[in-house]
């Protein structure tokens, strides 16, 4: 296991990525064009309504000073309330936040369903003829857009032969797996389609490592060469990887969640987006910011347990 | 030279890479016998096809290129038996150890569990037996407190350390040959003395042949009975270690002599054989020694000279080989 | 397997050879005829597309494909295939411009702080590490909610972004170059750092770049037509191929060929680009 001093290591280094990324949403957020009162009250509002809003905000306070009330408020859960659906952010995110990360979990778990033994057969084949054909399927799979993908399962697996359900959450455990399916499916053909071809070369590089090679010269049966030797190593590559792609994940959920009508966060921000609620738009941000350093944390405490050489750090 | 009957027998060894759709013949018509307890020294540049070679003999570089001609394991054609039954060869009959003992061993597992494996794989004791042995195995290899370290990983063992645990997983199983390859080249100096004298005691304790590959020519010397000189994935030259290394035939050996430090007088420019190896996607039509050679004539660059013997158990691939005269000189 | 590998680096093939053995490969073949296509369908979308794109027919409307409309007509009576030709010329624009810039201000960036190191450096590595905390595509549409839809802060929004990507391949590339004693011998004999960098760093680093530039040039076509899609990118009645897809998608069951045609563009295109890209990839990188 990874050691408590190493966790705490990690966890430091975060804040001053964190205040850099409080700097950026802050920022952004201050280039957004319209007066945020305004945004808030309507038009119709006087303008001593406006002044009092401005105030309450912050908004005259000079520069440092609000994203002073920026950052203390945020670190006391305070996210100021959106615009759009009138209710506190952070409830809001709350609300929609579990429906994105059990879309994500779902599309992850699919993903190295499909790319997992795949990316073994083709790195076992190498340059052979099933190593050609999942390549290249994997590569047509590679350029095509999330929402191209979505489209095209809902048309003919939802609307036209009534598989699954064209929208819709579901309330227990196995309806949702029914009807988040589809959404999960889209966002894992495209992931799986990133992981299967870094796995391929990933596996490659361990098989053709000496200790493997070593390992074969010892007489051991192939069962054992790849199920204790190659997939052991291979997996925290794999790990590392689906780490690493977590933002590239994230974005596909959020496509996906617009194509399919799954009311998560993804689809949330381009509501949020196009109705200029501010506060709401830099929650979300911060909220994905958040959930992307979460997996980075755990794909180096999962690769310090996995790997004996990064224990003693 | 050794007059029992040999455990090895390789005859006419070819092994073919492809690259990027170019053919590239790594080993070419290799032939040679080890008996048993005979020390075999495979001597050339990097490159040479020496580990190529021995990594032919155990079925390795399989899926990596083409590998033809016979490989007689006790009498047994092993070259083309399938993975199946030739893993029972692997480990517990020929063992073999690698040159980058950073890399041979496998980071994630422990030691012990590497060791064990190839116990479980090869023999019928228990889970304690095997304990028992692998301690034994890393005790009789020199490492200290072998008990406690059995639960250790790799990155925790100095690099001398490492190749002494790959030699106990390699003889773990008692084969009867042993193939090396340069098995002391990424060590420091005085660690290489300790791990070659090593091999050979256990060798020599356990009655296992050895085909020892290095380019260090001092070193064959010293350890072995017989040599054979690669160039380009072909030997040129073998027999006998004194008589190769005495009065070598080939210039390319007699080449590879003057360039040891040992064999000149102090403060003397060294040796260097003038010239590089041919790059094995193009190699000359003749002798592929021949653009360096200072003895060549013209059939060397259009013909190339086989394999003869001449002498008894002594052959050589040269149309004008060094008489004694001229590598006494030398 | 040490020897195998020694021999693949001992055969260090000649840069003829291997653009012969590039040329051998069908994938790059293929993906030097598609690019080739799209850039003759980009240029010149007037010569190849049978009608006027934006030619309203409110008599032929939502038409299956046929001779006459092998793509089929839209909602308006517009020619399919007519508008998804014409859309080459926005999409294609894409690849470029999405790219070109970021990639400029990226291998400066990354030279700079690369070779200098020092306070910069650490700032720029805590740069990456926030920019690299949000999901690409979250901070382009944060981006463009600010600036406004639109293609001109499409651009400007991927580049703002995109920029950090290249730099940090261009920082490591030129980190590792500097260890190689062609670059300590020019700073022993006197060279100024500009000529160091420009002459003597950035053509030996720059090769991976070209190469991610590739992979780069196929997703910016892919984040561009999404963007359009969800309605921040290219704006109705531009012909795009994520707005294409978008127009039709209220008709997907009965007009299907509205949103199926520009897709196939999309996946073409991108094959072509990261197919492209492999086969340069083969072509620059050292073997070994």
């Amino acid at each position: 296991m990874a050691s408590i001093q190493y966790i705490l290591k990690r966890l430091l280094l975060m804040i001053p990525t964190f205040f850099l990324v409080m700097i950026i949403i802050f920022l952004l957020v201050r280039f957004l064009p319209g007066d945020p009162a305004i945004a808030i009250a309507g038009d119709r509002a006087s303008d001593a309504d406006l002044e009092a809003i401005r105030e309450r905000l912050g908004l005259n306070q000079p520069m440092l000073v609000q994203f002073w009330l920026f950052v203390t408020n945020t670190l006391q859960g305070d996210l100021g309330r959106s615009i759009l659906l009138r209710a506190p952010v952070i409830d809001v995110i709350f609300d929609r936040l579990p429906t994105t990360i059990f879309l994500t979990l779902y599309a992850v778990t699919l993903s190295l369903l499909i790319a997992g033994p795949l990316a073994f057969v083709a790195a076992l084949n190498r340059n052979k003829w099933p190593d050609a054909v999942i390549r290249t399927v994997f590569q047509v799979g590679l350029s095509m857009p999330v929402f191209y993908i979505g489209l095209i399962l809902l048309t003919f697996l939802a609307a036209q032969l009534r598989w699954f359900p064209v929208g819709g959450y579901g309330d227990t455990f196995v309806e949702r797996l029914h009807h988040m399916f589809l959404p999960s499916v889209t966002v894992a053909l495209y992931t799986s389609a990133i992981i299967m071809r870094n796995l391929r070369s990933a596996i490659i590089e361990v098989l053709d490592a000496e200790y493997v090679q070593f390992a074969r010269a010892k007489g051991l049966p192939d069962r054992l060469v790849l199920g204790r030797h190659v997939l052991r190593n291979a997996l925290i590559s794999t790990v590392t990887l689906l780490g690493l792609s977590i933002g590239n994940l994230m974005s596909g959920t959020l496509v996906t969640e617009t194509v399919f009508a799954v009311p998560g966060v993804g689809r949330l921000m381009l509501e949020a987006i196009f109705a200029r609620d501010y506060p709401l738009i830099q929650g979300l941000t911060l909220t994905f910011a958040v959930l992307v350093s979460v997996v980075f944390l755990l794909t180096d405490l999962f690769q310090s347990t996995l790997d004996p050489r990064m224990r003693l750090t | 030279m050794s007059d029992t009957q040999p455990i090895l027998e390789v005859e006419n060894l070819c092994t073919t890479f492809t690259r990027g759709g170019v053919a590239l013949p790594a080993v070419r018509d290799v032939s040679f016998n080890v008996g048993k307890g005979e020390v075999l020294g495979l001597v050339g540049e990097s490159g040479s096809g020496k580990s190529v070679t021995l990594r032919s003999i155990l079925g390795l570089s399989r899926r990596y290129g083409d590998v033809t001609g016979s490989v007689k394991w006790m009498g047994q054609d092993i070259a083309q038996m399938p993975e199946r039954k030739l893993r029972h060869i692997r480990g517990r009959d020929i063992a073999m150890i690698f040159q980058e003992p950073m890399t041979s061993l496998n980071p994630l597992l422990t030691v012990g569990m590497q060791l064990t494996e190839t116990l479980k794989a090869h023999t019928d004791l228990n889970r304690a037996a095997r304990r028992d042995r692998a301690i034994e195995m890393l005790d009789h290899v020199g490492i200290p407190a072998a008990a406690s370290r059995l639960e250790e990983y790799p990155h925790q063992f100095s690099g001398g350390m490492r190749q002494r645990v790959m030699i106990a997983i390699a003889l773990a199983a008692n084969p009867k040959l042993l193939l090396a390859d340069e098995p002391t080249t990424a060590l420091d100096v005085t660690i290489q003395a300790q791990i070659l004298d090593l091999i050979l005691s256990l060798a020599d304790e356990l009655s296992m042949g050895v085909i020892l590959v290095t380019h260090d020519l001092g070193v064959v010397a010293q350890t072995c009975n017989k040599a054979a000189v690669m160039y380009a994935g072909r030997i040129v030259e073998q027999g006998d270690v004194r008589q190769v290394l005495r009065a070598p035939r080939h210039p390319y050996t007699v080449g590879l002599m003057r360039s040891v430090p040992q064999n000149v007088p102090p403060r003397s420019q060294l040796y260097t054989v003038p010239g590089t190896p041919p790059s094995l996607e193009a190699l000359p039509q003749g002798c592929a020694f021949a653009p360096r050679c200072q003895s060549r004539t013209d059939s060397c660059m259009a013909t190339r000279p086989p394999l003869e013997s001449i002498a008894q158990g002594r052959s050589v691939a040269c149309f004008n080989p060094v008489t004694d005269a001229q590598g006494a000189a030398a | 397997m040490t020897d195998i590998t020694a021999l693949s680096a001992e055969a260090t093939i000649p840069q003829k050879t291997r653009l012969q053995l590039a040329l051998r490969k069908p994938g790059f073949l293929i993906g030097a005829f598609i690019i080739g296509v799209s850039a003759m369908l980009a240029l010149m979308p007037g010569v190849f597309a049978p009608y006027d794109p934006n030619l309203i027919d409110y008599v032929a409307v939502k038409q299956p494909p046929s001779w006459a409309h092998p793509f089929g007509t839209d909602m308006l009576g517009r020619d399919s295939l007519s508008r998804v030709i014409f859309a080459y010329k926005v999409n294609m624009q894409m690849a470029i411009l999405a790219t070109v810039f970021a990639m400029t201000i990226g291998v400066i960036v990354g030279a700079l702080v690369g070779y200098y190191r020092g306070f910069a450096d650490m700032i720029f590595g805590r740069v990456v590490d926030a920019v690299i905390t949000f999901p690409f595509l979250v901070l382009v549409i944060a981006v463009v909610a600010v600036l406004g839809p639109g293609l001109i802060n499409m651009y400007i929004a991927i580049t703002l972004v995109g920029w950090v990507y290249y730099a940090r391949l261009m920082r490591a590339e030129v980190i590792a170059q500097m260890g190689n004693d062609y670059a300590s011998a020019g700073v022993v004999m006197g060279y100024s750092d500009r000529r160091i960098i420009f002459r003597h760093l950035l053509p030996n680093a720059i090769t991976p770049v070209i190469v991610y530039w590739m992979t780069d040039m196929a997703l910016a076509i892919l984040l561009g037509s999404s963007l359009g899609y969800l309605g921040l990118g290219a704006q109705p009645p531009q012909a795009e191929w994520g707005v294409l897809i978008a127009e039709g998608r209220n008709f997907i069951t009965t007009a299907w060929w509205l949103s199926l045609m520009p897709g196939i563009a999309i996946v073409l295109t991108g094959l072509g680009f990261s197919l492209l890209g492999d086969g340069l990839a083969d072509l620059l990188r050292p073997r070994g």
